[in-house]
């Protein structure tokens, strides 16, 4: 990403060689037409958002009209105290920051250690676990769900958070994100130094590994928040209405023939609002997290 | 070598430990994704199958063995192969569109632009949207009397559009969703493959007075096609389990539409499993998709060793 600085500005940079010149004149510099397009997309991209924001501060007469209103209206107020007060969202909101968290803490710790192991400590049967944990990434997770949901109604524990965080405590990609990650970010030396100097193997990971570890983890760890904030399908299948998750709640709001759509688009205005915040502050570490990751993939 | 210097200068005792520890500790270290994942990845997946050959409901505590019944069943079964029609067509009605546009974002953005972060920001922001909120939003966008769509249409003269009732109108309404939510992901993926292309390529390209389209045809495409296959492969694995946007279209009908217009594979496994409670039909089904998935990516697979080699 660091070839995408700016140049210099032309006063005070030398005079560039003709080689150099004719490349710099070539190379493609975005013009007016680009922006054009980006604006575009950008639109595209913002739009349903917006929208989401028009119709929670709308009545339902109004969007019964035609032409729908576009502008935003008054009553956004009025729809989240009824969303509020209609859904246990008080509830959903503290369930989901308590398994997003919960699952991402879980998964950034067992992620680095793992690793830590497969990067760079010798064992037997490294390649083929390292190789099958690769594998587990392109199960579909629909698959399980049946038998799942038979295990948790038997330990009974249906109906609660836990069935959602534990199953989702560890993940390969996780750990082949770390692996990767600190395969070139620990320098072998270094450990084989602390060892030299009597370290056991977890003070290793604890004052070598996971300082060196935080970047990566960072990314990891929100990557971890967005998915486990968003799940759907497994939390839909194994909550209930009375006590959900957010997504579930979505559920419950979009639910019948008819549905209350300026309610409705409350509730999903308020699921996103969370992330947006934290993409609004992190975003470009999240972007560089996705582009890291593909370049592997 | 190190380590002999270690256990040297440590002595006996402290040299057990140690040894203990070298060779111990990786295991407690991989040991907590394994014993979950046993648990709560392999266990489920294998339980699955058991399951599949029973006839297994929820609601009696009698499981009677009936071989591949389920599957026999299955396959006689028009609201499967409807099942699976309509999450093929939806597949392709939202990966073909949703990958080549990725691919032209990723192009646009693949220059020195001003504001770069805000761009790419502006093209992920649909993805860290959840995708419940993305289907209810859309849903309430294709309404049919008060939808935005249907008014921006008919201010070009075309009529109102009843999106649910119709099978191809309501697979390009769900597929509208999955475009919007992941094209910027892709594009990123693209954009990150991209950025691995040496410049001097386009450089020359420039020079014989080749276009920007024709550049991105020509080297790109080329250049970054196991990262092309790798994101065809990935919405293939999702394309096949899509659940809530169909779902949530259809305010919450487990049947995807009144005559099934656009109930997916996964949509079809819920309503089996947690609307008929018929576990062991469920299994079966989640089965027969998990080979779907495995035969679509294994063809994929091919098609990459095969490009590697050339």
């Amino acid at each position: 990403m660091a070839t995408t600085l700016a140049p210099p500005p032309r006063h005070v940079s030398p005079p560039p060689t003709a080689r150099r010149r004719i490349r710099r004149a070539l190379r493609r510099r975005p013009g007016k037409l680009t922006y054009l397009m980006l604006t575009a997309i950008a639109f595209f991209s913002f739009f349903p958002l917006y929208w989401s924001v028009v119709v929670a501060s709308q009545d339902n007469s109004a969007l019964g009209k035609i032409p729908p209103p576009v502008l935003l209206g008054s009553n956004l107020w009025f729809n989240l105290k009824r969303a509020f007060t209609m859904v246990p969202f008080e509830k959903a909101l503290i369930n989901s920051f308590l398994v997003a968290g919960a699952i991402t803490v879980s998964v950034v710790l067992f992620s680095t250690l793992a690793g830590f192991a497969f990067a760079k400590l010798r064992f037997r049967g490294r390649n083929i676990l390292l190789l099958s944990i690769i594998g587990t990434m392109m199960v579909p997770t629909t698959l399980g769900i049946i038998p799942l949901y038979m295990l948790m109604a038997k330990i009974q524990w249906t109906g609660t958070i836990y069935a959602v965080i534990v199953p989702a405590m560890v993940n390969g990609f996780g750990v082949f994100f770390m692996t990767q990650y600190l395969t070139e970010a620990v320098p072998t030396e270094l450990l084989e130094a602390g060892r030299v100097d009597g370290c056991s193997t977890i003070r290793l990971f604890w004052h070598v590994v996971l300082p060196a570890a935080r970047p990566a983890a960072a990314v990891l760890g929100m990557l971890t928040f967005l998915t486990a904030w968003n799940d759907f399908f497994w939390p839909l299948v194994v909550l209930t209405p009375e006590d959900p998750t957010v997504q579930v709640v979505l559920s419950t709001l979009s639910a019948g023939r008819i549905t209350d759509y300026s309610l409705a688009l409350t509730g999903a205005l308020i699921a996103i609002l969370p992330l947006l915040i934290v993409f609004v502050v992190l975003g470009k570490q999240i972007i560089g997290g996705i582009m890291q990751g593909a370049v592997k993939g | 070598m190190t380590q002999l210097a270690t256990e040297e200068r440590a002595g006996p005792r402290r040299g057990l430990l140690h040894r203990l520890d070298v060779k111990g500790s990786p295991y407690l270290y991989i040991a907590p994704f394994f014993i979950l994942f046993l648990g709560f990845g392999v266990f489920p997946l294998i339980f699955t199958a058991w399951v599949s050959l029973h006839e297994w409901s929820l609601l009696s505590e009698e499981h009677t063995w009936i071989g591949f019944g389920n599957y026999t069943k299955l396959f006689d079964d028009p609201a499967f192969w409807n099942a699976l029609w309509n999450t093929v067509s939806i597949w392709v009605i939202s990966t073909v569109p949703q990958l080549v546009l990725a691919l032209v974002l990723a192009h646009i953005l693949n220059q020195r632009l001003r504001g770069q972060t805000f761009w790419r920001m502006s093209a992920l922001i649909p993805n860290i949207t959840s995708v419940a909120a993305v289907a209810i939003i859309f849903s309430q966008l294709f309404g049919r009397d008060y939808g935005l769509f249907n008014w921006v249409l008919g201010l070009f003269g075309i009529d109102k559009i009843d999106w649910t009732a119709n099978t191809w109108s309501s697979h390009v309404a769900v597929s509208t969703m999955i475009i919007w939510r992941w094209t910027g992901y892709n594009a990123l993926i693209y954009l990150a493959a991209m950025q691995a292309v040496p410049k001097e390529l386009y450089d020359s390209a420039s020079l014989d007075g080749a276009s920007s389209f024709q550049q991105l045809r020509k080297i790109t495409v080329p250049a970054i096609r196991p990262t092309i296959i790798f994101t065809v492969i990935i919405s293939t694995i999702g394309g096949m389990q899509v659940l809530a946007e169909p779902l949530l279209f259809g305010g919450n009908g487990l049947t995807g539409g009144s005559d099934r217009q656009f109930q997916t594979l996964a949509l079809y496994l819920y309503e089996v499993a947690f609307g008929r409670f018929d576990f062991g039909y469920a299994s079966a089904s989640s089965w027969v998709m998990f080979l779907i998935i495995v035969i679509v990516a294994a063809i994929n697979f091919g098609i990459i060793s095969r490009l590697r080699r050339s």
